[in-house]
């Protein structure tokens, strides 16, 4: 069976707003349907006793202190930008979509 | 849309209430939280960005120490178990007001968790559960333009400014609160302000629900007594404390109404309007964006260890509802007065006062009396009144002193008000000052005996009650800046009685 559907898929295209034609989803879901194969395998020989990774160095508490460093300019921040107004970044307007928090 | 709402007292007898609030706390650290960008406010668009909390590729996320610490103290103050070992997590979503696509948050390993805060209403004590405390980041601000009305649903562009993101945030979740019945409202509100002392005690962040520093969610459920919970909905854009209570209040009679009428309550996202005290429906959470969680591989796992934590907790200040039983003690209030106190606003602000020199009775008549007359009529909050504990104190002083009576007190504390100055330089450029020189105040004394011959008359032959007349006069002549008594003492002895 495969690990993922075709379905599943065409979800995550929509979540990540890709537009992916119907043939593309045929590939996305077979190439996808590997990589996840091949990743189960791994998951067969991690023990019960060998808890899952998140990160590959075992560092904890990488934090700095709460002083001010530059920004960017505004003209540096926009820079980037495909379009701006106002000194601000402009983008196509957003409909239906929750906000973070 | 008009529908007719059950009165309150019905809705409460068949139904019973489940609420539960989520808290944003905007913290009030010098940088942001992944980077050295300030966080000062009114900063031009777009000037407080760096490749960090732009989501350039490339740029690296390292946390913020001091963000850390205030999630910790928040979370002891709240009696929180603080987690030993925890991480970020990516919540993924499709809305530019975060540039990186994603706002790293906390999800099932919160810094904090399983606490409570204990919060007193109409005398009783009420123990709020708190499910977890977690930090996060904030977001840019959104600004929708083109099409006629301004607003988003005739907008076609946005316009984004990423000053505030990147901002500190703590989420603070509470765990479902049964069984407050009527009260409900009410609870949430004053859960709400508690939790803005306790932080505000904490000193880390200013807690302005009207600047958004401190924002609310309030979840509500009605169910029948004895029977399951119901399906809640979640309120949103909840600005104010008074909001808090209306919101809970308009939710409760609205979905008592669908429910009567046979129908079910949609698990929904709803929003609050201030104007009408009413909440509209939202997005529905049927179709929620599926936010794919995962461990943020950018920031290593936090692990606060147990002598950093106890360092923390030793570190707490004296938390704001031990604090007020403690100063009612010490005032010697009652209960009543003292909620009087609570509910003004005025406990820091009366306790800074006695601080600063004035007696407990003399700080609280001001506060609570004049100064909260005069926060009504403005319609602001009592500590932005525009008068500081010091100057009430040292108003309180000039009377004390006897250079003040009551009366020019209160003309002299409507100009500190007015920021005319500090209370002795008002009193000595508007000349008030109570006319304490004797010469001139025996001579207004002469003057109003020899005006009035009769009256002193009566005096001379035991009539002392007649006195009252005379000092009338004199206390004209001087413009009221005479001491009543004094001017009484020296008529007396100018006849000779």
């Amino acid at each position: 069976m495969a690990a993922i559907s075709r379905e599943e898929v065409a979800h995550l295209a929509r979540l990540s707003r890709l537009a992916v034609t119907e043939e593309e989803l045929d590939t996305f879901a077979g190439q996808l349907d590997v990589i996840l194969q091949s990743v189960a395998q791994v998951g067969e020989v991690a023990a019960a006793d060998i808890p899952p990774t998140s990160h590959s160095v075992p560092l904890t508490n990488v934090l700095r202190e709460d002083v001010v460093t530059p920004c960017l300019t505004p003209q540096e921040a926009l820079s980037g930008a495909p379009d701006a107004e106002e000194q601000r970044f402009r983008v196509p307007r957003i409909l239906d979509e929750d906000v973070a928090s | 849309m008009t529908t007719t709402l059950p009165a309150y007292d019905e809705v409460v007898a068949r139904w019973e209430p489940v609420i539960g609030l989520e808290t944003h706390v905007e913290l009030g650290t010098n940088t942001k939280m992944w980077c050295g960008c300030p966080t000062d406010f009114g900063g031009e668009p777009n000037t407080r960005v760096c490749p960090v909390c732009l989501g350039l590729p490339g740029s690296l996320p390292v946390a913020n120490k001091a963000a850390i610490e205030a999630t910790i103290r928040i979370g002891l103050a709240l009696n929180c178990s603080i987690a030993e070992w925890c991480r970020f997590a990516r919540k993924n979503y499709f809305y530019p007001d975060m540039p990186k696509n994603f706002q790293i948050s906390q999800y099932d390993e919160p810094l904090c968790v399983d606490g409570y805060l204990d919060v007193d209403v109409n005398g009783e004590t009420v123990r709020i559960g708190i499910e977890r405390v977690h930090l996060e980041e904030d977001t840019g601000k959104t600004l929708h333009v083109g099409g006629a009305t301004g607003r988003i649903h005739g907008a076609t562009e946005s316009l984004v400014d990423y000053n505030r993101a990147g901002i500190p945030l703590v989420e603070i979740v509470t765990k479902p609160i049964p069984g407050t019945g009527a009260l409900a409202p009410e609870v949430a509100r004053a859960y709400v302000t508690e939790l803005r002392d306790v932080i505000r005690s904490l000193g880390v962040s200013d807690v302005r629900m009207e600047e958004g520093s401190l924002r609310c969610d309030v979840n509500t459920s009605l169910n029948r007594p004895g029977e399951e919970w119901g399906t809640r909905t979640e309120t949103k854009n909840v600005n104010s404390l008074r909001s808090v209570e209306r919101a809970v209040r308009s939710e409760m009679l609205r979905q008592a109404s669908v429910l009567d009428a046979g129908g079910s309550i949609t698990q929904e996202t709803r929003h609050f309007h201030e104007d009408t005290g009413d909440t509209t429906p939202g997005r529905s959470k049927e179709t929620a964006t599926d936010y794919r969680y995962f461990p943020e591989p950018d920031l290593v796992p936090l692990a606060p260890d147990t002598a950093w934590v106890a360092e923390l907790k030793a570190a707490l200040p004296e938390l704001p509802r031990l604090r007020r039983k403690r100063i009612q003690q010490d005032w010697g209030l009652s209960d009543l007065d003292m909620q009087s106190v609570v509910n003004a606003g005025a406990v820091e602000l009366i306790e800074r006062t006695v601080a600063a020199g004035a007696t407990p009775a003399a700080a609280r008549k001001w506060w609570l009396g004049e100064l909260s007359r005069r926060a009504n009529e403005t319609g602001v909050e009592l500590a932005d009144v525009g008068a500081t504990p010091e100057q009430v104190a040292e108003l309180q002083g000039l009377v004390d002193a006897g250079r003040l009576n009551d009366k020019l007190a209160r003309i002299v504390l409507e100009g500190v008000v007015g920021g005319e100055g500090s209370p002795t330089q008002i009193m000595t450029n508007r000349n008030l000052e109570v006319v304490s020189d004797t010469g001139a105040l025996t001579a207004a004394v002469d003057e109003a005996i020899a005006a009035n011959p009769d009256v002193a008359d009566k005096i001379r032959s035991g009539k002392v009650a007649a006195a009252g007349a005379l000092v009338g006069a004199v206390m004209k002549t001087t413009r009221g800046q005479a001491d009543a008594k004094t001017v009484r003492e020296l008529i007396l002895a100018r006849l000779g009685v």
